[in-house]
């Protein structure tokens, strides 16, 4: 065993350490900056200096565990993951950069040690990552117990409010890949305006509920039934579009939800929104206030327990969690029954499904419809929620996040993206005090995984019907 | 005289400045195999792709008769030639489900019925046993046809992963899952070896004589079809040259000069 890099590789890591020089000296090491003549230059040197410094020992790092010499792979990889948490480096960034790389290559150093020097090639790693995958998904039944468990209990495990918010956000998201699923997932048309069928359903549950003085029960699927018609209209320009043009054109379609919003200031509010959208009650029984204003009980009068702005936020969380199960077991059965394997079909060969009769401007229209009613439902959970909409809420962003959601988690896998809400929602929440580097992060994630997993991560098909049962033989092949 | 199961008159496909298929008329019967030959490039998928609905007709009139009653395919749409007019067809580069199992292929064939079945989607949701029974009788269907086949025991297998022959009868029994009155088969023996080639020829010749379903079959190499064909319609750039049974067809001058004027190898 060597105790030194080999000369490629030191050569290696020189190159690396030039190039970043280059690149660095100008991005980070001038700096522009307000002075009393104008616009000034700083320099920045010592940022440079160690962020080239720390490109080079990562670089060591890997090149020393490709080279299985562990000795030098292991301490440059934890100088750099201690120079994160100890070295006064002079920028936040740094501390972060320095942190993440040093973790990359602590564990890229740890895998080559597991493989004893076998270098992990994509393909292999793809495979591995298959095989992971395929357990998980198998797996399904149980997983979705054990969580059901969780989600259950959490409001009395964490009363805590902070931790309601994130889940009642994390729910709404799940609920609405989900929906979107259908539509992508499963009908395989690439919709990039989910946004709006969110947004019809959470203005027309404020419009009823505050115009038609409706409560939440019956507006709620008034609000599905609306949004399933925004998707009805949708659906009929662009059921003969295909790729590209039929994602552009639900694009479009989004916007113009928005843009109607935005200006149709005398039913919506315009830019304003809609203020004091009723909140729910307590399926009609009673009101989660302090001193009801109106016929109702108070909610903690009726239970005789002490008054707490917390049992409102319970409430919502076991509103949208049941939401969100309802969408679930649709999907579910959707995916098994005739029409979900059409859908399927259709994803998988458009003219293969017409040479057997399938209509697929109905099969179309039907995954829009359906898949419109949930993101509806979403829309007016939201709306209730908040107490307050206006068109800000619906922007591109939601959409491309919804989306996000469903490519990563494997397409058509409702496990899959469980886990990918959680990565896309919940982790950028977690570390809120990253601030500015989260959004970076999560882009760096985004590129990783469709390196590393392009069809998601739990990208393996479940077929919706077995004749010779779970282990039956030539299953797998 | 009863009416023959398909009439095909003064049919003509135009692609631009091309004629693809030129004034073809011809008849198919009921309990019959027709084969349409030619040498490559003579027209014969743009016939089958005007007989279900894929390209709209330049000229002509299309007629099929059965006992669901007559239809005009040349105004119909794909889908209703496929689901009313009960015409069932294959693709000359095989078409299927790659990422769906094999039982999903055939269950996928027999939508129609299983959505009735499944009251449009109430039923299914709520799993009645009006829909359970129709699922089972489904999948018995789809059985039979795997064992017909003789693929019983690759039902769960991805459709994607056959090995090439297969695919090919996987695809035949798919369309015949739809409970078809007219099979069109595009070159179903491309690519297969002698043994499962003459195990195809079988399968067809049973399709004909115990399932009441007229067979259209194309073919560009003559040898095969002659000892299934009871009628053979032969095509060259488009035009129809001959027509008549097998031995008719063998013999005829002009059908010998189209083969082995364009296609001397096909006949090596
Ligand atoms: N969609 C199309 N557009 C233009 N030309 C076509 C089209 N489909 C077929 N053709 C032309 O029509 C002729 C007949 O093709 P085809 O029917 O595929 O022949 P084959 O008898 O080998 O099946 C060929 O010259 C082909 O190039
Ligand atoms: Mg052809």
């Amino acid at each position: 065993m060597s105790w030194r890099l080999s000369h490629d590789g030191l050569r290696e890591v020189l190159m690396v350490m030039m190039v970043a020089m280059l690149l660095l000296l100008p991005m980070v090491g001038l700096r522009t900056v307000d002075s009393s003549s104008g616009l000034g230059i700083d320099l920045h040197i010592a940022a440079v200096f160690w962020a080239v410094l720390l490109i080079g020992l990562g670089k060591k790092s890997l090149v020393a565990a490709r080279e299985n010499i562990p000795v030098i792979a292991y301490p440059a990889a934890c100088v750099m993951l201690l120079s994160g948490f100890l070295a006064p480096l002079p920028t936040g960034f740094l501390e972060f950069f320095a942190l993440a790389g040093g973790f990359i290559c602590l564990t890229n150093a740890i895998l080559m040690t597991l493989r004893g020097g076998r270098p992990i090639s994509k393909n292999s790693f793809g495979e591995g990552m298959d095989v992971v995958a395929t357990k998980i998904q198998a797996a399904t039944p149980q997983v979705a117990w054990v969580m059901f468990a969780i989600v259950v209990a959490l409001p009395f495990v964490f009363p805590d409010r902070y931790v309601l918010d994130v889940s009642i956000l994390i729910l709404t998201y799940i609920m609405l890949g989900w929906g979107l699923n259908i539509i992508v997932g499963l009908a395989g048309l690439l919709d990039l305006g989910y946004v709006a069928f969110y947004a019809v359903g959470a203005y027309s549950y404020a419009l009823l509920a505050i115009n038609f003085d409706l409560s939440f029960w019956v507006c709620l699927p008034l609000a599905g039934i609306l949004a399933a018609f925004g998707g009805l209209l949708l659906g009929f320009p662009v059921l003969r579009l295909r790729g590209d043009y039929f994602a552009i054109v639900t694009l479009g379609f989004g916007e113009i939800i928005r843009v109607v919003l935005i200006n149709w200031y005398q039913v919506t509010g315009g830019p304003d929104g809609i203020n004091s959208v009723p909140r729910p009650s307590f399926f009609g029984l009673a009101e989660f206030t302090r001193r009801p204003s109106g016929d109702l009980p108070a909610f903690h009068e009726m239970f005789g327990l002490d008054y707490s702005s917390i049992h409102r936020i319970i409430f919502l969380y076991y509103l949208i969690l049941v939401l969100a199960l309802v969408v679930n077991f649709l999907s579910v059965r959707l995916r098994k029954m005739p029409i979900g394997r059409a859908w399927e079909a259709m994803r998988e060969d458009e003219i293969a499904c017409k040479s057997l009769g399938l209509n697929r401007t109905n099969l179309k229209l039907m995954a829009f419809m359906i898949s419109a009613t949930f993101g509806g439902f979403a829309g007016a959970f939201f709306a209730t929620k908040q107490g307050f909409i206006s068109p800000e809420s619906f922007t591109f962003i939601e959409s491309a996040i919804i989306l996000a959601i469903v490519v990563l988690g494997g397409m058509g896998s409702q496990l899959g993206i469980v886990i990918a809400t959680l990565l896309v929602i919940g982790l950028p929440e977690i570390f809120r005090d990253l601030e500015l580097y989260r959004m970076l992060t999560f882009g760096i994630g985004m590129v990783l995984v469709m390196v590393w997993r392009p069809r998601g991560l739990l990208a393996v098909r479940e077929p919706s019907i077995r004749l010779h049962g779970l282990h039956g033989k030539g299953a797998k092949s | 005289m009863t009416t023959p199961l398909l009439h095909v008159e003064q049919l003509t496909m135009k692609f631009g400045g091309l004629t693809a298929v030129d004034a073809v008329s011809f008849t198919a019967e009921r309990h019959d195999i027709t084969a349409i030959i030619g040498p490559n490039g003579a027209g014969k998928t743009t016939l089958f792709n005007c007989l279900t609905g894929f390209y709209r007709p330049t000229s002509g009139a299309l007629t099929l008769t059965h006992d669901l009653g007559e239809y005009l395919l040349e105004r119909m749409e794909g889908h209703q030639i496929a689901h009313q007019a009960r015409v069932a067809r294959t693709f000359q580069n095989i078409r299927l489900f790659e990422g769906m199992t094999v039982l999903e292929n055939l269950l996928v064939a027999q939508h129609h019925k299983l959505m009735r079945a499944s009251s449009f989607l109430i039923g299914g949701i709520f799993k009645l046993p009006s829909y359970r029974h129709a699922e089972e009788e489904a999948v018995m269907l789809a059985t039979k046809w795997l064992e017909e086949v003789g693929m019983a025991d690759k039902a769960d297998w991805l459709a994607g992963n056959l090995p090439y022959g297969d695919q090919r009868r996987l695809e035949i029994a798919r369309a015949m899952c739809t409970d078809p009155r007219m099979l069109c088969l595009d070159e179903p023996a491309a690519g297969l070896n002698p043994r499962e080639s003459a195990e195809l020829n079988q399968l067809i010749k049973n399709i004909r004589d115990q399932h009441g379903c007229g067979v259209l079959l194309i073919e560009h190499d003559m040898s095969v079809v002659m000892n299934i064909s009871d009628h053979v319609v032969v095509l060259d750039y488009g035009k129809k040259i001959a027509e008549g049974t097998a031995d008719e067809v063998r013999n005829n001058p002009d059908v010998i000069r189209a083969y082995l004027g364009d296609d001397e190898e096909e006949e090596a």
